[in-house]
């Protein structure tokens, strides 16, 4: 089962997300990146059925490119979060989309913000969240370490602290991790928590 | 809570009239609890079969310096029935794209004929090849919008195009998955083992050849739903170049060779008097 957390600081958001591409008994990736980058300072981390969670998170990102296209402006993280529980919500009763998404963003007016939105369509903005089997480890982390106001460091280490309990103790725990970080300089990857590498591939 | 009535087996317990409260426990026909459970052997069943793929087969595909190595197996099989034993797993798109089968063959085969066409429209409307990436998101796209409805797809897509060697693993619940080394059906797990062990970026094509054929044999010894004849492909900068077909009986005698074994004490024909 797929581990998505998130938290967020002082100036800052950061999504965790692992990286294991699994089919029942095998793994057939061990380095796949669940956290789509929506523009410049929005970040998806997305887990749930593989299919449903590369095109949902790949439409959302269109529809936030194309509103950018069509008003010149940039959509708000609050904007985007009810757009993607909107159309999480209508697809609900017929064809329901099995993602559980994390949304982080930064908002030069309002800073950094996190939204949990389920897979059926609930919406909540938090200051952290986690989805999956890690979330059991994961949640009582944060409520214990966590603060309004960590810095980078402080936060980062509290992720290494998650990821630690989650390897140790989930019975079939991803051996890799991806982390990605939301700011006022833009969204970007932060880093891997790699314990298994892939054969090395020369570049080309 | 469940008990076993074993007093039909024990005619000498007698149950007392007057026996109340406490005595009826010890003076009850002997008998041990069940755990409480609704299917208590199901639980192995159900083990097994979150275990077994649907798709009975063996396909594998990586990338390497000198391109992409594609491999399969032939056996087709309906339940415990083999069906065929000359199965073309690896379908042609075009001259420099291949696709591997596994699933439903006449899924496989009907989406790819379609993909073909496809990446042939887009060539002739755009005056270019289409590019791995592209072709294999077309088909994703495709088995998505086909989602819950009975598609069984398990295929990877590979070839060569202007960004160099690219291998593609598409399913028909929608997954598309980017990567180096790929293995689908029954028999993936005992290929996987073998391919991974012997993987190195920097293999010839030789050797390449020799990992992929070794690994589906490995994968047909093991696995019921595999076996035939174990192609290989190698898609290069010119182009998909089919590499060898061998029987996976006939390999396993070329690389287990039978020991003749001594005989301690041979048996002569008694001569006739």
């Amino acid at each position: 089962m797929e581990s998505v957390f998130g938290l967020v600081g002082k100036d800052f958001a950061i999504v965790v997300a692992d990286s294991s591409a699994v089919h029942s008994i095998l793994v057939h990736k061990t380095n796949e990146d669940k956290i789509m980058v929506l523009d410049s300072h929005k970040l998806m981390g997305a887990s749930g059925e593989t299919g449903d969670r590369a095109q949902f998170t790949e439409y959302v990102q269109k529809n936030v490119a194309l509103y950018q296209f069509r008003n010149g402006i940039p959509l708000t993280t609050a904007a985007t979060a009810n757009f993607t529980r909107g159309e999480l919500a209508t697809a609900l009763r017929k064809n329901p989309y099995m993602v559980n998404i994390i949304l982080a963003g930064y908002d030069k007016d309002v800073g950094p913000s996190l939204y949990f939105i389920d897979y059926i369509a609930s919406l909540h903005k938090v200051d952290k969240a986690a989805f999956g089997y890690g979330s059991y480890f994961a949640l009582s982390m944060m409520d214990r370490h966590y603060r309004r106001d960590m810095s980078v460091e402080e936060a980062i280490e509290l992720v290494d602290k998650c990821i630690r309990e989650i390897r140790s103790r989930l019975v079939v725990a991803p051996p890799n991790f991806l982390i990605k970080i939301v700011d006022k300089d833009g969204a970007r990857e932060y880093g891997w928590r790699e314990s298994i590498k892939d054969a090395p591939v020369a570049a080309a | 809570m469940m008990k076993i009535d074993f007093s039909g087996l024990d005619p000498s317990m007698l149950v007392k009239g007057n026996a109340e409260g406490l005595d009826d426990e010890i003076l009850a026909a002997p008998s041990f609890k069940l755990p409480v459970t609704v299917d208590f052997d199901g639980f192995q069943k159900a083990a097994v079969q979150m275990v077994k793929p649907a798709k009975g087969t063996t396909t594998l595909a990586f990338i390497f310096k000198d391109g992409v190595m594609v491999a399969a197996d032939s056996r087709a099989s309906m339940g415990g029935y083999i069906s065929s034993q000359s199965v073309k797993k690896i379908i042609e798109i075009n001259p420099y794209m291949l696709g591997t089968m596994a699933g439903g063959a006449a899924d496989c085969q009907f989406w790819h004929r379609n993909l073909g066409i496809k990446c042939r429209l887009h060539e002739l409307a755009n005056k270019r090849r289409i590019s791995v990436a592209g072709a294999s998101k077309l088909l994703a796209n495709i088995l998505y919008s086909y989602r819950g409805m009975g598609l069984s797809v398990g295929t990877m897509i590979a070839g060569w195009d202007e960004k160099g060697p690219g291998l593609y693993y598409v399913d028909s619940e929608g997954g598309r998955l980017k990567g180096t080394r790929f293995s689908v059906g029954s028999g993936s797990p005992y290929a996987y083992g073998v391919l991974d062990s012997g993987y190195r970026f920097d293999l010839s094509v030789e050797e390449a050849a020799e990992l992929a054929r070794r690994a589906i044999y490995h994968a047909t010894f093991r696995d019921g739903a595999s076996g035939g004849v174990a192609s290989v492909y190698h898609v290069g900068p010119s182009g998909w170049k089919k590499l060898s077909g061998d029987d996976v009986g006939e390999l396993h005698y070329s690389y287990y060779p039978v020991e003749p074994t001594t005989v301690e004490q041979e048996m002569a024909d008694v001569p006739i008097a």
